[in-house]
């Protein structure tokens, strides 16, 4: 039985577990139909011509996980941010983990999409924001709303801010041989409130490992969000990360994606601007070897005039390793004085590592500000030399240009102990030890 | 301290330098002069091991030891030091974490442990004034917009850091107006000492009254010329390279 069939055999068991009279349980069957309908993308679609996701479908994934499973806070600690205190929703395949997490209700709420589903008192966040940015007809977000039941659920109301950072994080134990998980996080940030976001995911054995995850998220007027994704996973995990986000007027909204690791990683990033004067950032970096496969696809809508969006995403990549890049930028016909600006720079240091990298526009306005570049090269042998002739060799010196490549998108990271962390992780992938405390 | 025998050199099947024959002695300056094209700055990267020259015959040796098979990064732990005519920029990397990384490499090389961060910050310091640099500038990223003179200076604050055996200044003094070149030139001769030597390479006779070498040598196509002493200088800046030149083809 292939996946599409488990997972559609599946949906009967899973509606045995919710409570079909909620009226989100109406989304999902609707959501279901439209999976079932077309089935997991394939390589003739434009948008997935260079991710092939046919091997992955040959792998028997467990849909739910058969058991709970605990972990010891020391076997996980050093995947949390050390140096700063934080709020967490931490996922052990798939399922809650009171014990590692630690949410509030005081003044935000930062808890549990299941509770946000099912208790009265978040319905009316629900109505609002439930489903209601993510894609309708993309096959596999519909297939996680069709399965959508956990994940993190984060309310900032007006002029609130959480007093420390919030971290999301899905750990997989490998209890399974293989487990299919599907997160769904609604985030929602009301007017003047302000929220900082880290998501990562984490297998923590050999075992395959594949996440659907859909993040829907709200910036209201004035609100302002970093979000930051840690993709440093095993070689056995593969992930497609669907994330939709609603601005409006003056709201600043920032995601970085750091992509160290994993088997086969789909980022679908897509902005949608519902206001003037908003200000959309993706910033990425992205570090590959072995076989790994990262595909980047942004989406950037700007509906409403004078906004802003910038896109800078470095790519290193080595061994057999390949990437793709593709980001669209639509600028309605009223979405005058608009910036959309867009940079993909690659370095390939490997003969065997490919990247396939599109920019494309759609320009309906006439008064725009629109750039787009990307570039793909090797490391520069004149500053390669350059360092070598001061004394650092060659390993280090490639290593030093690499980081220096990846160090200007690192600029905007705003909790310096992420920074550090980040920069830690870079210095770890490139193999090498840099003469400078980080 | 440095001598090279009959070097030939070049790239992709060009012969560039043909057959240069060198000594300097720990103590000396020596400047190397000559037009454009005449393999100048060929000789400088070969001795500093730039990998994209090949050497097809002759040798490169310091203290005795060929540098056949060294690495440009072997040879900079050996005391060789090429202060670049274009430094290149490094967008994302300080100068202050440049140097560090270039001081604790050619530390480690030698079997030594880090160097304390008080201490690299004091040598930073007290190196930085040598060459009239203000400390804003070494947390800006190497070489990165800085101006001409900028860049020369940060090259001599390196070799002050570094503290080089041999010293080579490709064209150090292009680019630089009368006050770069006098705080460049007073750097250089500060870190002078009968312990280490310095082979100026330019152009113009401008930069040695400043730096005044003991022996000034004459690059032709690819060939040592003239050999003389600091009155050779004046001589070239006077007549120009023509003489020279009709000298070689007669």
């Amino acid at each position: 039985m292939d996946l599409k069939d488990k997972l559609i055999s599946s949906f009967m068991a899973f509606e045995n577990k919710v409570d079909v009279e909620h009226p989100v349980h109406d989304i999902r069957s609707e959501a279901f139909k439209n999976f079932e309908e077309k089935g997991f993308p394939t390589k003739k679609e434009e948008a997935w011509k260079y991710t092939s996701l046919k091997s992955l479908q040959k792998i028997d994934f467990s849909i739910f996980p058969k058991e709970v499973n605990a972990l010891e806070n020391k076997q996980v600690k050093k995947y949390f941010l050390q140096e700063i205190d934080t709020y967490k929703i931490v996922f052990v395949d798939g399922i809650y983990s009171s014990f590692l997490s630690e949410t509030t209700h005081d003044g935000v709420d930062i808890c549990l999409m299941s509770a946000a589903l099912t208790k009265p008192m978040y319905k009316q966040y629900i109505d609002v924001y439930f489903n209601k940015v993510a894609s309708k007809d993309d096959s596999l977000t519909t297939l996680n709303t069709a399965f959508s039941r956990e994940g993190a659920f984060i309310y900032i109301p007006k002029n609130k801010m959480p007093k420390k950072p919030v971290e999301i994080v899905h750990f997989s134990t490998g209890n399974e041989a293989s487990l299919m998980i599907q997160p769904r996080n609604l985030i929602v940030a009301e007017e003047n409130a302000e929220l900082q976001v880290i998501e990562r995911h984490q297998s923590l054995t050999t075992n395959e490992i594949l996440t659907n995850v859909v993040t829907e998220i709200f910036a209201a007027e004035n609100a302002i969000i970093d979000y930051y994704k840690i993709q440093n996973d095993a070689k056995t995990a593969s992930l497609i990360d669907n994330t939709y986000i609603n601005q409006k007027s003056n709201s600043v909204v920032k995601v970085h994606t750091f992509s160290f690791g994993g088997k086969l990683t789909r980022n679908n990033l897509n902005f949608y601007q519902n206001g003037e004067h908003i200000d959309s950032t993706m910033k990425g970096v992205t570090i590959l070897g072995d076989k790994q496969h990262v595909d980047h696809h942004t989406l950037v809508h700007h509906i409403e005039p004078n906004c802003e969006s910038h896109q800078d995403y470095k790519g290193i990549y080595g061994e057999n390793s390949t990437g793709v890049f593709n980001g669209k930028i639509i600028v309605d016909k009223i979405a005058q004085k608009t910036n959309a600006f867009q940079q993909n720079n690659n370095i390939l240091i490997s003969d065997k590592a490919t990247i396939n990298t599109k920019p494309q526009l759609e320009i309906f306005a006439d008064d725009v500000k629109c750039s787009h570049g990307c570039t793909i090269g090797q490391l520069d042998e004149d500053a390669l030399f350059y360092l070598q002739s001061r004394g650092i060799p060659k390993k280090e010196a490639r290593a030093l240009l690499m980081y220096a490549f990846a160090n200007n998108v690192l600029e905007s990271v705003r909790i310096s102990e992420l920074k550090t962390s980040i920069n830690r992780l870079i210095a770890e992938k490139l193999g090498v030890r840099l003469g400078f405390e980080l | 301290m440095l001598k090279i025998s009959n070097l030939h050199a070049g790239i992709e099947n060009n012969e560039i330098l043909k057959g240069i024959n060198l000594e300097v002695k720990a103590g000396e300056i020596h400047a190397i002069m000559g037009p454009n094209g005449s393999g100048k700055s060929t000789l400088a990267s070969v001795i500093a091991g730039k990998e994209e020259y090949e050497v097809t015959e002759g040798s490169v040796v310091l203290e005795g030891e060929n540098l056949e098979d060294s690495s440009p990064e072997e040879r900079a732990h050996k005391g060789i030091f090429l202060s670049f005519q274009y430094p290149v920029e490094i967008p994302g990397v300080s100068v202050t974490n440049f140097m560090k990384t270039a001081i604790n490499e050619g530390r480690k090389a030698k079997g030594m442990e880090d160097m304390p961060a008080k201490d690299m910050l004091k040598l930073i310091r007290e190196k930085a004034e040598l060459l009239e640099i203000d400390r804003k500038f070494l947390s800006r990223s190497l070489n990165e917009g800085f101006s001409g003179g900028e860049k020369k200076r940060n090259e001599i604050f390196q070799m002050a850091m570094l503290e080089p055996k041999l010293a080579i200044l490709d064209e150090t003094d292009s680019g630089l107006d009368i006050d770069a070149l006098r705080i460049v030139a007073n750097g250089v001769n500060k870190l002078k000492s009968k312990d280490n030597a310095v082979i100026v390479i330019t152009h113009y006779q401008r930069l040695l009254d400043y730096i005044v070498p003991d022996f000034v040598h004459v690059l032709h196509q690819g060939k040592i010329v003239k050999s003389g002493t600091k009155e050779l200088a004046h001589e070239l800046e006077d007549k120009g390279y023509d003489w020279i030149k009709q000298e070689t083809t007669v």
